[in-house]
């Protein structure tokens, strides 16, 4: 099992968001997590990273075994959980190449590992750009800073693809993307996918699901999971709205 | 005025001990910063350009000053036992406010008519070159600290650089504190520049021994037409300093001069700078940067004054404030009526990393011509949280990414600076400030 969560709830400010989700991921497949604005779902994958404005009030979080709510931020990301970010943040006067080369020895010393040679982080870097078409110019720039939309989420590609994480998950990776750099973004996550690792996208459309082939799709309302089913509910929630899916949720509670 | 009273007793009884360690010209403006210092006093919080420190406070112990020159022998060897390999300059000494000859400074060769060294030897030797310049800067018809340190100045250093030569290897001046009691020192710096000379000048302020010191240090510098100057001040002290520098500029038309001031480590410390464009078609650089912490003060006060057209000046000031440290930024820019197509920028940007440390920032513009390009702005803020947690999540501790996103910060004035080993050592010194490991002065190890 890579990832258990059962009754989770969560909030921000005191107010409560998420209210008891239940979600199992095994290895090797791609979830989706849909739903309509305010549902819970960015509120979800910053709980399950560890951001330090949201408080867990009950349930619990098993990553690979561990209890992943009893780990810092950064811990977290060493046991292989990315995060591709919504809005990526820029950070000036950090160099891409000096904030991967911290992020990967930093892991490696967690692993017990020296850090990487040069050459070495050199050449895994060329290999992970190449993936996601970045240029190289991108690595002695400061983190995000100037790039464009599209670059901004190749980025994040491109970070995902240096950390080898075994649990991704995109938040809303396509907003602001045009075609064409979806379709780079989505054919990175693809190249990367393995039997040992899992993704979970969330998206409030349709339109990556084209392209990154989810195994099991679910809806986020009012912080609960109020259904899950195959690839072939996402299409029909393209179709068909949010709506009817509600109604038969509301309809079963009664 | 008491603290003030009390230094214009000790003159009036020491004078001569004071003429005599010293030389005709600098015993020529004595009278007049007695004067001075009998009408305005010392500066002190009053005053709006000392709000937030209190000089003369720092005036009130008991100073001893070495009036006598008694030779105050400094181990310049212990200054530097480091393995840093060294950054190439030309090196001299300070040795608290009295040149130091030493066999590393008569080693260095400079081109012909050109002179560093000991002020006080210069005002005796070349009376003619020192007069036309010495004093005529450092203005002592306000308050300030021009005048007790014209009173008691009885050496410094001298960087005469004749019109067209070009000092390609970087001076560094190195003043080291150091003495087996308390004591004040009165520096003396003046730099004459003429038609298209270039220099570059790197001063070193250290504190060898854990004594308190007061230091009044006065720079004058002259830029000649079309000339090239920069300074670098490195303050590198401890807890127990007391610094006060003021920084006189005047330049020429088409000269390009760049000033940087790092504040490492230190007490308390006001520099204050006065630039003034005196021809067309020149540009200032002015850059500070102060890494404080405990209960250390920085207050940086400059003043630009566009007297005439077509001058550009650039100023970024940056602070990272930890623990209950405090700092201030007055930043002044006139662009006097006809000083047309000026470009003025001034930047003041601050960090407070706890809930103790105090920032005052003061950006201030004053424009009386209507064909100008200037702005100003200032911040006082928090590290970036949206960047500390984007970085852990990549795994990028919490403590490492606070010292990224501090260096980062800092990084933008460290970048301005044109000199380009100073830059690469700086980043290294910031980064061992930043993580705890430069807690003392570690004198000269640190710049070579």
């Amino acid at each position: 099992m890579m990832l258990k969560i059962e009754n989770l709830h969560a909030g921000i400010d005191g107010k409560e968001i998420l209210k008891g989700i239940n979600l199992e991921v095994n290895a090797g497949e791609v979830h989706a997590i849909m739903g309509p604005n305010g549902s819970g779902k960015s509120t979800m994958s910053n709980v399950l990273v560890g951001h330090p404005s949201y408080q867990v009030t009950e349930g619990s979080v098993t990553f690979k075994g561990k209890n992943l709510l009893d780990m810092p931020a950064e811990d977290r990301s060493h046991e292989g959980l990315f995060m591709s970010f919504q809005y990526p943040v820029e950070i000036p006067g950090v160099s891409m190449t000096n904030f991967m080369r911290t992020a990967i020895n930093e892991k490696r010393k967690y692993q017990g590992l020296q850090p990487m040679s040069p050459t070495d982080f050199l050449k895994l870097i060329k290999e992970k750009r190449d993936l996601v078409k970045l240029d190289a110019k991108f690595m002695n720039r400061s983190v995000n800073e100037g790039f464009s939309g599209g670059e901004k989420k190749r980025n994040e590609i491109f970070q995902m693809a240096m950390l080898e994480p075994s649990l991704s998950i995109l938040d809303e990776t396509d907003s602001g993307l045009d075609i064409d750099a979806l379709r780079i973004v989505a054919d990175g996550v693809n190249r990367l996918k393995s039997p040992e690792t899992s993704v979970i996208v969330i998206t409030h459309y349709q339109r990556l699901l084209d392209y990154i082939k989810p195994d099991i799709v679910h809806v986020l309302y009012h912080g609960r999971i109020i259904k899950t089913a195959g690839p072939e509910l996402a299409l029909e929630l393209e179709e068909r709205g949010y709506d009817w899916v509600i109604k038969e949720f509301e309809d079963s509670q009664k | 005025m008491k603290p003030a009273q009390n230094y214009i007793e000790l003159f009036k009884e020491n004078r001569a001990l004071v003429d005599r360690g010293s030389a005709g010209v600098m015993n020529s403006l004595r009278d007049a910063a007695l004067a001075s210092l009998e009408q305005y006093g010392l500066p002190h919080s009053g005053l709006e350009e000392y709000l937030h420190t209190e000089v003369a406070k720092w005036f009130e112990p008991d100073w001893g000053m070495n009036l006598a020159r008694l030779d105050m022998p400094v181990d310049f060897a212990q200054a530097f036992k480091c393995s840093v390999p060294n950054l190439s300059t030309q090196l001299y000494f300070l040795a608290n406010d009295t040149f130091a000859s030493s066999d590393t400074a008569a080693k260095n060769s400079l081109p012909d008519g050109a002179f560093a060294g000991s002020l006080k030897e210069a005002a005796h030797n070349r009376p003619e070159l020192v007069e036309k310049f010495y004093g005529k800067l450092a203005d002592m018809d306000k308050p300030g600290i021009a005048a007790i340190n014209t009173l008691f100045a009885q050496d410094g250093f001298l960087l005469y650089v004749p019109d067209g030569v070009v000092l390609e290897k970087p001076l560094q001046l190195i003043t080291l504190l150091s003495s087996k009691v308390d004591l004040m020192v009165n520096r003396r710096i003046l730099v004459v520049l003429g038609r298209s000379a270039q220099a570059k000048l790197l001063l070193c302020d250290h504190a060898l021994a854990a004594n308190q010191y007061l230091t009044t240090q006065v720079i004058e510098v002259f830029a000649g037409e079309n000339s090239s100057f920069e300074l670098y001040d490195l303050e590198e002290t401890h807890y127990a300093n007391k610094r006060t520098s003021e920084l006189y500029v005047s330049q020429e038309a088409d000269s390009n001069v760049e000033i940087d001031y790092v504040t490492l480590h230190n007490g308390q410390t006001r520099n204050t700078v006065f630039s003034t464009f005196a021809g067309r078609g020149s540009n200032l650089s002015l850059n500070g940067i102060a890494t404080i912490d405990k209960e250390q003060h920085v207050d940086n006060m400059t003043f630009v004054d566009h007297r005439v057209s077509d001058c550009t000046s650039n100023e970024l000031f940056k602070y990272v404030l930890d623990d209950s440290a405090s700092g201030a930024f007055a930043g002044k820019v006139l662009v006097r009526h006809g000083a047309q197509h000026t470009e003025s920028q001034q930047t003041n940007r601050n960090i407070c990393l706890t809930r103790q440390a105090r920032m005052f920032t003061q950006p201030q513009l004053e424009i009386y011509a209507d064909d100008v390009k200037c702005s100003h702005g200032a911040t006082v803020g928090q590290l970036d949280d949206k960047a500390m947690f984007y970085m852990r999540q990549r795994g990028i501790p919490e403590a490492e990414a606070r010292m990224m996103l501090m260096q980062a910060f800092v990084g933008e004035v460290i970048g301005r600076l044109s000199l380009e080993p100073l830059r690469d050592r700086l980043n290294r010194l910031v980064e061992k400030r930043f993580r705890g490991e430069l807690t003392q002065c570690e004198g000269c190890r640190a710049c070579r």
